[in-house]
């Protein structure tokens, strides 16, 4: 069997002295998507967090082996380089950094981590010129400060657009699909389906099945106050829009 | 000069209200009969009016957080003979805006140094020189605006500044003439004696349609604890459109105190900006006049401080004239023990209606020391107007840091990406690009180089 790029075991984590994730396993090989369902307050974001390596969560159990490594061991910036994306649910205005010169130098640290020898200024805008037709952005974004002004579909846009200059080898989406629109929501899917390789894995993590009608994952879990609680194929999530999460934990806890 | 700390006034602290003067300043008060009537009129107030205000204490509510004591106590050295004193244009070239198309007029000690000086070719009628030079030969040139704008009435550096200024920048373009390229004026300090002194004064005058861009930059080559005390005076005329930055980067040990009294013409643009990154305590006061309707104006500003350097800006916005637009964009960078205080007053007048007035200043400290004042004041007698002020002061949100080291952007290089863009927002509105890249340049290499200090231990 080949090597799982995330192997996620026991995990443990709290916040402030809160029990947030409460023993998550998770195993997600190359070529695989998956989705993490789950109401508000079950976990889904701290968890996307603490894959990311956003500070302020104390791990309490277990361990997260990414491609053979330690990932908790890694600093944000070094698990990006590694090939771990986060699309963030709430991506982060900043004026002043443009927006182009921001995607080089991350795009440019990511070569330099791989032993590749960095793009300048022509090549890096040929690249991406390319990479912006695919989210329909139009190509004065990239002359703008990073999120800066953009609406909540350009912003959830953005992000995709960033995964696909940075190439990862694992894309976290938190909730990439909140507050877009059908056209962008169409637009996003279509961006994440194009994304999707054989050596490379996504895991997307929404409140909605809505997003799931777009991307098709090969598994679903449906995460719970901290746990997962049920795993399973994409004919899951249908099963989930129909019963709604109370029915569903509900069933699942009742023969326990 | 020298002043004398005696009279205390009332219960307040000494102030500083007598100059005994010695014998180079009575020769130049007596050099200086030679002037015209009015202009010796107006020092002659301006003299009075120091005596009576006398150097301003934090009692003082427009000076409340900035203490000039330092200033007060200084023995002031009488100003250095005219002269290059070892100046040479190569020196000059490490200083920023040097090598700009529009060529400069060098200033060594607040005097006008001719062979450091050169220009571009101007325009018919523009005329680029030395203020001492316009009074001997064309003072009806400058009579209808110095010490006009500039008034000596409520501020006792202007006071001191109109009393015994001898020489600055002259710029004048006449009605429909386009200066293409920015103009520099060069002052530079090569004073070796704490308390020598200075009082450069400017007078650009851009007539009605006319353009031009003007560069101020104050600058050292020595690192004594001198004073210079400038005052520039900036009309634009209707239509005009004029660009003007001013540039302090003195020694640490140096003070400054600058004044720009600005008058704005109707339906005029135009843009000033303050830079201000050295001296041990600067203040620089903007006034402006919206004199006519219809005109934008922004004044836009910039400080980064290090040590325990202090940079004061103090500005009031006169919105005399209806459908007027004012924006201000304050930002300050403030690393160790050091201060900065932004003081914005927008005042709009009875019938100033469809005023746009917005003001913003955004102070960045870079440690616990570090701290920061801001006082926004509005006073507003019309009833249709808007008019918005914000100011924040705080540290780089982590948020933003998180986010670009989850992109593969290490945490200091984010850290510095951060407080270049919070510099960016203000050097992006320069709006003369060769002016705007060399400034980006420096900027970035002062906010390396202050890290690093900040970074020893």
């Amino acid at each position: 069997m080949k090597q799982p790029i995330l192997a996620i075991q026991n995990l443990s984590a709290d916040v402030e002295g809160r029990q947030i994730l409460k023993g998550i396993n998770l195993t997600i090989y190359p070529g695989e998507m998956h989705a993490i369902m789950g109401p508000n307050g079950s976990g889904k974001s701290t968890l996307a967090a603490i894959l990311a390596g956003r500070e302020g969560y104390n791990i309490t159990g277990g361990e997260v082996i990414y491609c053979g490594q330690d990932l908790l061991a890694l600093d944000p910036e070094e698990r990006a380089c590694e090939g771990v994306f986060l699309a963030f649910q709430y991506p982060v205005e900043i004026p002043g950094v443009n927006s182009t010169y921001f995607l080089k130098a991350a795009y440019n640290e990511i070569r330099k981590h791989r032993g590749l020898p960095e793009l300048d200024a022509m090549e890096f805008l040929a690249f991406v010129t390319e990479k912006v037709k695919l989210l329909h952005l139009p190509e004065d974004l990239l002359k703008r400060p990073v999120n800066y002004g953009f609406s909540g579909g350009e912003k959830k846009r953005n992000e995709i657009f960033q995964m696909a200059v940075l190439e990862p080898k694992f894309a976290i989406l938190d909730e990439t699909d909140s507050g877009l629109d059908i056209d962008a929501l169409k637009i996003v899917a279509h961006g994440v389906t194009t994304l999707k390789r054989p050596d490379n894995a996504q895991l997307v993590i929404t409140h909605y099945q809505r997003l799931l009608n777009f991307i098709v994952p090969d598994f679903v879990h449906v995460l719970y106050d901290g746990r997962i609680v049920k795993s399973g194929g994409k004919e899951l999530a249908l099963e989930l829009e129909e019963t709604g999460y109370d029915g569903m934990i509900h069933a699942t806890a009742a023969p326990a | 000069m020298i002043m004398n700390e005696t009279k205390p006034n009332g219960a307040l602290a000494h102030r500083v209200t007598e100059l005994s003067l010695n014998r180079t300043e009575l020769a130049l008060l007596e050099r200086s009969a030679d002037e015209p009537a009015w202009l010796l009129s107006a020092r002659k107030v301006g003299r009075a009016r120091f005596a009576e205000l006398g150097l301003p204490t934090l009692h003082d509510e427009d000076w409340r957080f900035t203490n000039v004591a330092p200033i007060a106590k200084m023995v002031f050295k009488p100003r250095l003979e005219p002269g290059r004193h070892g100046v040479t244009e190569k020196v000059l070239s490490r200083f920023p805006f040097t090598a700009l198309a529009g060529g400069q007029l060098v200033f060594v000690n607040g005097q006008f140094a001719p062979e450091l000086s050169s220009l571009a070719l101007l325009p018919a009628g523009v005329k680029v020189m030395s203020l001492a030079a316009v009074l001997a030969t064309e003072p009806a040139l400058v009579e209808p605006h110095l010490c006009r704008h500039a008034r000596a009435d409520s501020n006792a550096f202007t006071a001191l500044n109109t009393t015994f200024f001898q020489d600055g920048a002259f710029i004048y373009v006449p009605a429909g003439q386009a200066v293409a390229e920015p103009i520099h004026l060069l002052f530079v300090s090569t004073a070796k004696d704490h308390g020598t002194t200075a009082h450069p004064r400017n007078l650009i005058v851009a007539g009605r349609g006319s353009r031009v861009t003007v560069i101020e930059s104050y600058v050292s080559l020595s690192d004594a604890a001198y004073f210079t005390n400038a005052v520039t005076e900036l009309v634009a005329g209707d239509n005009a459109v004029v660009e003007h930055l001013k540039f302090q980067d003195e020694n640490q040990q140096a003070f400054h105190i600058a004044t720009v009294a600005a008058h704005f013409g109707r339906a005029s643009n135009v843009v000033t900006h303050s830079i201000a990154l050295g001296a041990k305590l600067s203040r620089t006061n903007i006034y402006a006049t919206l004199a006519g309707e219809g005109l934008e104006c922004i004044l836009n500003g910039l400080y980064l401080t290090r040590g325990e350097q202090l940079a004061d800006h103090y500005m009031v916005v006169d919105h005399a004239q209806p459908h007027g637009a004012s924006h201000e964009y304050f930002n300050g960078i403030l690393a160790d023990k050091s201060k900065g205080v932004f003081h914005g007053r927008i005042l709009v007048r009875p019938g100033a209606q469809k005023t746009d007035a917005k003001q913003t200043n955004k102070n960045l400290l870079l440690s616990d020391d570090a701290t920061a004042d801001t006082k926004p004041q509005l006073e507003i007698y019309a009833d249709d107007v808007k008019c918005t002020h914000g100011a924040t002061i705080g540290q780089l949100n982590d948020e933003s840091i998180f986010y670009l080291r989850a992109r593969g952007i290490p945490r200091e290089k984010a850290r510095r990406m951060l407080i270049h863009a919070f510099a960016g927002e203000i050097i992006d509105r320069v709006r003369c690009a060769a002016v705007r890249q060399e400034l980006d340049r420096l900027v970035w290499d002062r906010l390396e180089q202050n890290q690093k200090i900040e970074g020893s231990p």
